[in-house]
């Protein structure tokens, strides 16, 4: 058991770790990667199950994310790292020729910790209930967990895998929607509106939670209590409220840095409001 | 040459059907998926069998894909089939990403594939499939060319560790190959030896060439019968050999020349030893409704095509 405080020391150094890889190969996307940096810190450090030593990608026995918004690969190599699925040193690598840390997450030089594929977007709600299906047919009693962008649900497949998993009581699945609210071209509400995510989610039988994702206590909050509506007959949907670029000012709240990297000056003001805390790679 | 009596008339996908049901036997960890179509592509066998191992997704083929790729991680050999236009074009990024890139133990089986799918017409006969699958690396693709031959491609892809996609038909069509033929991915099958002309030929176009060989036979010319039932990855020595002897080819397949067996032949041959190549197939045309053999007939499919085609090629040599 991780105390807030702790945990939120971790997403701080995830934070720096993030601008650090963004801005060192002047790609990436540092957002959406930001505002995930709480929810990220709190699977990893305190809610999921995992065996990090003994690393599979079967994942029998343990619980399993997946990312589907692969985008922001950052969080995730960072988080990873922090827990000890590779060296921090090789946070350096990202995004560079020869890298186990590709742009988008990618399995075939075998990063531990990345089960699956994903950049295109809408495919890993569907590839969490194939996990999430597996466990049962293994009776393995763990979770499955999944974090999907909230522009990603105007995807039709989102749509198919809601209700699959809705109709056949995919009860050990837990996904979670970063609703910031914001996409590439603009809100989410001005690109195309997403409506009422909650009726939506409840029309198609879902179990839903909300919590504010870039609050610690409430994040770890609201995933526990996802756990507790876990295996009670409905899949669970966690509705978390987060804003792109959470923790570094000029970038709160702004969809222009989805997929924009800080420069070397933006980066060093970014730095300046982000302590580091475990010390970087 | 080699006669291939035929031993009856049946329809491939009842071969996958009977396949899978073998598959599941063997291996415990064998799954299937369906889009609404459990019968129609002939997982009725697996359903009866294994019911809480058939699941049924709807008509919704992209979340299928995803479905069979974490099944797959999590260990399981998981086949999902539609029709081959649904289950290959229609979710071809989520094949892209989630079986290929991802290189998942996800066999995409593609039932009623080719214009011999005959009434329904265009929407669902699909001519692009193999050009499609054989352009995403880590796939293997296999074309089994009856009844028989499906049946053991079947057993062979749920054994094979790894992507694959499997195209077979709706019709009845000629059974032919031996029970006991072994199959091996990737390995050609030189059906009836020659030495006029090499006819390399996939799925139901197999047969088709057999009767031309016969036809031509009784014609003088001796023709060598290849049966490609995996086209990727390509027998490429099988073909290179008999070519070495024949020195002309003729390509036989249910499909657009663009992308097809004829154009992986094409691209060997230019490579290693160009000779003079015919192509039997679709030239970049959707089909139309119809009975399989007025289609066959029309689109040129047939074994007297390709005995003409076999003779043009030898006037080119």
């Amino acid at each position: 058991m991780a105390t807030i405080t702790e945990l939120q020391d971790i997403a701080t150094q995830v934070r720096r770790d993030i601008i650090r890889m963004t801005n060192s190969v002047s790609s990436g996307h540092p957002g959406g990667s930001l505002g995930c940096a709480d929810v990220m810190t709190a699977l990893y450090f305190e809610i999921m199950d995992l065996n990090v030593e003994n690393y599979k990608r079967e994942g029998n026995g343990e619980d399993m994310f997946f990312l589907s918004n692969g985008h922001i690969s950052p969080v995730l190599y960072s988080v990873l790292a922090r827990r000890g699925y590779f060296p921090v040193q090789e946070l350096a690598t990202f995004r560079r020729l020869g890298t186990r840390l590709q742009g988008h997450p990618s399995v075939h030089d075998n990063l531990p910790g990345v089960r699956q594929a994903s950049g295109s977007l809408g495919q890993g709600l569907s590839v969490g209930i194939g996990a999430a299906l597996a466990k049962k047919y293994n009776s393995c009693d763990k979770l499955v967990f999944t974090l999907h962008g909230d522009g990603e649900l105007q995807e039709g497949q989102i749509w198919e895998a809601v209700m699959f998993a809705g109709a056949n009581h995919v009860d050990n699945l837990i996904s979670i929607i970063d609703v910031n609210g914001l996409q590439i071209d603009g809100s989410t509400d001005q690109v195309c509106s997403l409506g009422n995510l909650r009726a939506k989610f409840e029309a198609f039988d879902w179990s839903i939670v909300e919590m504010q994702g870039n609050d610690m206590q409430d994040t770890v909050r609201g995933l526990n209590q996802a756990k507790q509506q876990a295996k009670q007959g409905k899949p669970v949907v966690v509705l978390m409220q987060t804003q792109m670029g959470y923790g570094v000012d000029f970038m709160q709240n702004k969809n222009k840095w989805h997929g924009t990297p800080p420069n070397d000056e933006q980066a060093a003001t970014a730095l300046a409001q982000l302590k580091e805390t475990l010390g970087d790679y | 040459m080699k006669e291939y009596p035929q031993l009856g008339s049946k329809d491939t996908r009842s071969g996958f059907g009977i396949g899978l049901l073998e598959a599941g036997k063997r291996n415990e960890n064998v799954v299937a998926l369906c889009a609404d179509l459990i019968g129609s592509v002939r997982m009725d066998l697996f359903q009866e069998a294994f019911p809480e191992r058939m699941i049924e997704c709807g008509i919704a083929e992209a979340n299928m894909i995803g479905i069979a790729a974490g099944l797959a991680l999590s260990g399981k050999v998981a086949f999902a089939s539609s029709f081959a236009a649904f289950s290959t074009g229609r979710v071809y990024d989520q094949i892209r990403q989630a079986v290929a890139y991802s290189n998942t133990n996800v066999k995409i089986a593609g039932s009623h594939a080719g214009i011999t799918l005959g009434e329904d017409g265009a929407t669902h006969q699909i001519l692009e499939d193999i050009g499609m699958m054989k352009m995403l690396p880590n796939m293997v693709v296999l074309n089994p060319c009856d009844h028989n031959q499906t049946i053991a491609a079947t057993i062979a892809a749920a054994e094979y560790n790894g992507p694959v996609y499997i195209r077979y038909g709706r019709p009845k069509v000629p059974v032919f190959i031996p029970e006991d033929m072994p199959f091996e991915i990737g390995k050609a099958i030189v059906l009836s030896e020659g030495t006029d002309v090499t006819l390399v030929a996939t799925g139901h176009l197999v047969w088709e060439a057999l009767q031309a060989a016969k036809i031509l036979e009784e014609q003088g010319i001796s023709a060598e019968v290849i049966d490609i039932h995996t086209i990727k990855p390509l027998d490429n020595e099988a073909i290179l050999k008999s070519v070495a002897k024949t020195n002309c080819i003729v390509g036989c397949e249910e499909h657009q020349f663009n992308g097809g067996l004829n154009e992986s032949i094409a691209q060997l041959l230019v490579r290693n030893n160009p000779k003079p190549m015919e192509f039997i197939g679709i030239d970049d045309s959707f089909g139309e409704s119809g009975t399989p053999d007025a289609l066959m007939e029309k689109y040129g499919l047939k074994a007297n095509n390709i005995v003409e085609a076999a003779k043009r090629v030898i006037a080119r040599k």
